[in-house]
């Protein structure tokens, strides 16, 4: 940080939705334009907030999801049925519809692309959001560090990013693990994530990785709770879990 | 107490309305239990009045966040200190 820098409190600001993609039948992609947005690393999040005419405001946390580009900021959403926020922001917000965004936040869960250490990224469900914003810093700064993604989903139908992830990029290895339906050919049996499968697809603890692991808090226990077992050091596992607040 | 919690990244927003470093990154210890850890690492309960964040090793309060319209309360009896990175570059 610049030591010019003005230290200041966060504030919320007026972010107009630009467009949006759609990921799965359930989860969208929203592309915000945030005048002023001062940049952020991978793996922060921001805080989103609606007002309704009467005043009533609610907010929520979501990862940011891809590298800062200008003042565009890339959210993608889950609708959880019945939710508060959620169903609104994927399938009620129109371009040019103004949220409140605060951000970014969070300091620890976060890679830099001049970080030395090999990646492995633990990706459960739509946890994969702030590590896709990895990858693609990776990608973005031709980062020379290997990088390798381990992504559990139910079915192939609920892989976000699938055409991107499925092109790659010099450094990255990208295997996805299903636990209720694999596509046609695939060895493995659906199945939760074992210590087998961060055997062979993570990185030896040798070789000193960074590992990021998200999901639900289920799947981040088991994967910080296997990647200790195999031998990784705490301080080198950084997990980010999606609590019940959601919606 | 189990289930039902986020982690310490969920106060990333909070804390920013109050202090200008990210504390998310800085170390916390516990008062109950001695452990010392990065603040994102607590368990935090949202289903109270505010933020209440437990020790991920003894689960005994660590900090409580209470924001009122005009107020943030920040309760830091269970923490015995915060060891903030502090960039001097």
């Amino acid at each position: 940080m610049a030591r010019t820098a003005v230290s200041r409190r966060l504030t919320w600001r007026v972010a107009r939705l630009a467009e949006t993609r759609e990921e799965t039948a359930t989860a969208r992609t929203l592309v915000f334009d945030v005048p002023g947005w001062p940049g952020h690393l991978a793996g922060q999040h921001v805080d989103v907030r609606l007002t309704a005419e009467d005043g009533y405001t609610t907010q929520r946390s979501y990862s940011l999801a891809a590298p800062a580009d200008g003042d565009r900021v890339e959210l993608t959403i889950q609708s959880v049925p019945g939710g508060e926020v959620s169903p609104y922001l994927t399938e009620v917000l129109s371009p040019g519809d103004p949220v409140e965004i605060r951000g970014p936040v969070g300091g620890w869960f976060v890679w830099r692309p001049a970080d030395p250490a090999p990646v492995l990224l633990v990706a459960g469900g739509s946890g994969i959001v702030p590590l896709m914003a990895m990858v693609r810093a990776h990608r973005r700064a031709q980062a020379r560090t290997p990088i390798r993604l381990v992504y559990s989903v139910r079915t192939p139908a609920d892989r976000y990013y699938a055409e991107e992830l499925r092109r790659s990029h010099p450094g990255l290895d990208v295997t996805h693990l299903y636990t209720r339906e694999a596509p046609g050919g695939e060895a493995r049996k659906p199945g939760r994530l074992t210590i087998v499968d961060l055997n062979a697809h993570g990185w030896p603890p040798d070789f000193g990785p960074d590992c990021f692991v998200c999901g639900p808090t289920g799947f981040v226990e088991k994967a910080a709770g296997i990647l200790v077992n195999l031998g990784h050091a705490a301080h080198k596992i950084k997990t980010e879990r999606f609590g019940p607040s959601g919606g | 107490m189990t289930g039902d919690y986020e982690d310490g990244n969920a106060l990333a927003g909070p804390l920013s309305e109050i202090f200008t470093v990210d504390l998310t990154a800085a170390t916390v210890r516990c008062v109950h239990c001695g452990m010392a850890g990065p603040v994102a690492t607590l368990r935090v309960y949202t289903r109270a009045p505010g933020l209440v964040a437990r020790c991920p090793g003894c689960e005994e309060i660590v900090l409580r966040l209470v924001r009122t319209p005009d107020d943030a309360w920040l309760d830091l009896r269970g923490t015995v200190s915060l060891r903030i990175p502090v960039d001097t570059r």
